[in-house]
């Protein structure tokens, strides 16, 4: 069962959320998706890290063969291609490797050649199965390494997966959620996080992924974003309080789980819910 | 020699446009002959390197010169084997700066800054 944590904007809790979550279950695997700054291998400190390159195609030009009709160049929708004085450039980093100009060319000029652009790491923490993402500085996109995570044989396959998204609600968000049987949504209480939860809300309806919302942080005065879940029948998962233990701890890189019994059994208590009602989306919409 | 300026509207009073790449035109300006001519940028909606489709369309144009307030360096990887001369503008007009050019008043552009690649910028 995968379970994918993710937010509209950055530092909401997700990685506060889904290492609890992990932490809790036990015997689970921990994917850190959020490959641009992967920080959840900060609390679980994995041990017996494996790492794994990963690298895309790009086109790699003979000189000899090209004729400087520019088919690549016109056919490039992020331009990484440029003719200039019979000389055709590739820019690697604006590359997105959809072998398009390897397509087009008419006198099989361009071929592939393998980047790097980061790597996996596979480590364990107790009993959890800890696999991060990472992806280099100013590369175009971490899609690749998500896909890799993500298809990647899973000894414990049967075993709980929770999947830490990166922010938002582009491309490299669909990628880690889109075989997620169920999301989580984590929002903070103000205006700005209502903003961004209204994005992944109406990214996990498009996707037609059971979900619920963990509002973090929460306050004794008003909550726009409970606000916001009460408008449209959104189930609240777990609320978390603003707390300034809870917040030490984890800016310390301890998982609460693991500290205290209060926080054992505040996110026990969410992982029972998101199992029942992920239990109950199956048996209603199987 | 011919010099090209990305400019925010089709006049020689337009203001220089700040973004090379997403300018929405360029004025390509003859010194021999005086003559002025606007070009559409097709760059400027690209989803990305549009710095890099900028200057391919100014290296296309046979440039020698371009005034620009600033370039990213994918654009320039583009311009230095074009052996296009890049010099920096002053607050003014797209006239203004083509005098000030002519009287040798621009100083060359000799920084490039990184590309913004989705990762905002200013």
């Amino acid at each position: 069962m995968r379970i994918a944590v993710l937010s509209g904007k950055g530092g909401t809790g997700k990685t506060l959320v889904s290492v609890n979550l992990a932490a809790a279950a036990k015997a689970s695997t921990y994917i850190d998706c959020d490959v641009e700054e992967p920080n959840g291998h900060l609390f679980f400190k994995p041990e017996g890290v494996q790492v794994e390159e990963i690298s895309v195609k790009i086109p790699k030009v003979d000189h000899e063969l090209c004729n400087g009709c520019r088919k690549c160049v016109e056919f490039c929708s992020f331009n990484a291609l440029a003719y200039i004085k019979n000389k055709l450039i590739v820019f690697d980093d604006v590359c997105h490797s959809c072998g398009g100009c390897i397509l087009v060319c008419p006198e099989s000029a361009l071929t592939e050649k393998a980047k790097v652009i980061g790597k996996i790491k596979k480590g364990v923490s107790g009993e959890v199965a800890v696999w991060t993402g990472v992806l280099n500085t100013g590369e175009a996109t971490g899609i690749p390494i998500i896909k890799k995570l993500l298809n990647a044989d899973n000894p414990q396959g049967d075993q709980l997966i929770f999947i830490d998204c990166p922010p938002g609600s582009a491309c490299i968000v669909m990628e880690s959620i889109k075989d997620a049987d169920y999301c989580v949504l984590v929002a903070e209480p103000t205006l700005f996080a209502v903003h961004n939860l209204r994005m992944v809300y109406e990214l996990v309806k498009l996707f037609n992924k059971p979900f619920g919302v963990v509002l973090n942080k929460c306050l004794d005065e008003e909550n726009p974003a409970e606000k916001f879940c009460f408008e449209n029948n959104i189930m609240i998962l777990c609320r978390i309080p603003f707390d300034n233990e809870l917040g030490t701890l984890n800016s310390n890189a301890e998982i609460a789980v693991n500290k205290d019994k209060k926080y054992r059994d505040m996110f026990s208590s969410l992982l029972k819910t998101v199992l029942r009602e992920v239990q109950h989306e199956t048996t209603t919409n199987p | 020699m011919k010099i090209v300026i990305p400019v925010d509207e089709k006049t020689l009073e337009s203001k220089v446009c700040v973004s090379f790449g997403r300018t929405p035109y360029f004025l390509i300006y003859d010194v021999e002959t005086k003559e002025s001519i606007f070009i559409d940028n097709s760059a400027a909606a690209s989803t990305g390197g549009a710095g890099i489709k900028a200057a391919q369309i100014i290296v296309d144009n046979k440039a020698d010169v371009l005034l620009t307030p600033r370039l990213g360096e994918n654009a320039a990887e583009v311009l230095k084997p074009a052996e296009i001369k890049i010099y920096k503008t002053i607050t003014g007009s797209a006239k203004d700066n083509i005098d000030a050019f002519i009287d040798g008043k621009l100083p060359l552009l000799d920084e490039f800054h990184a590309g913004f690649h989705g990762h905002g910028g200013n």
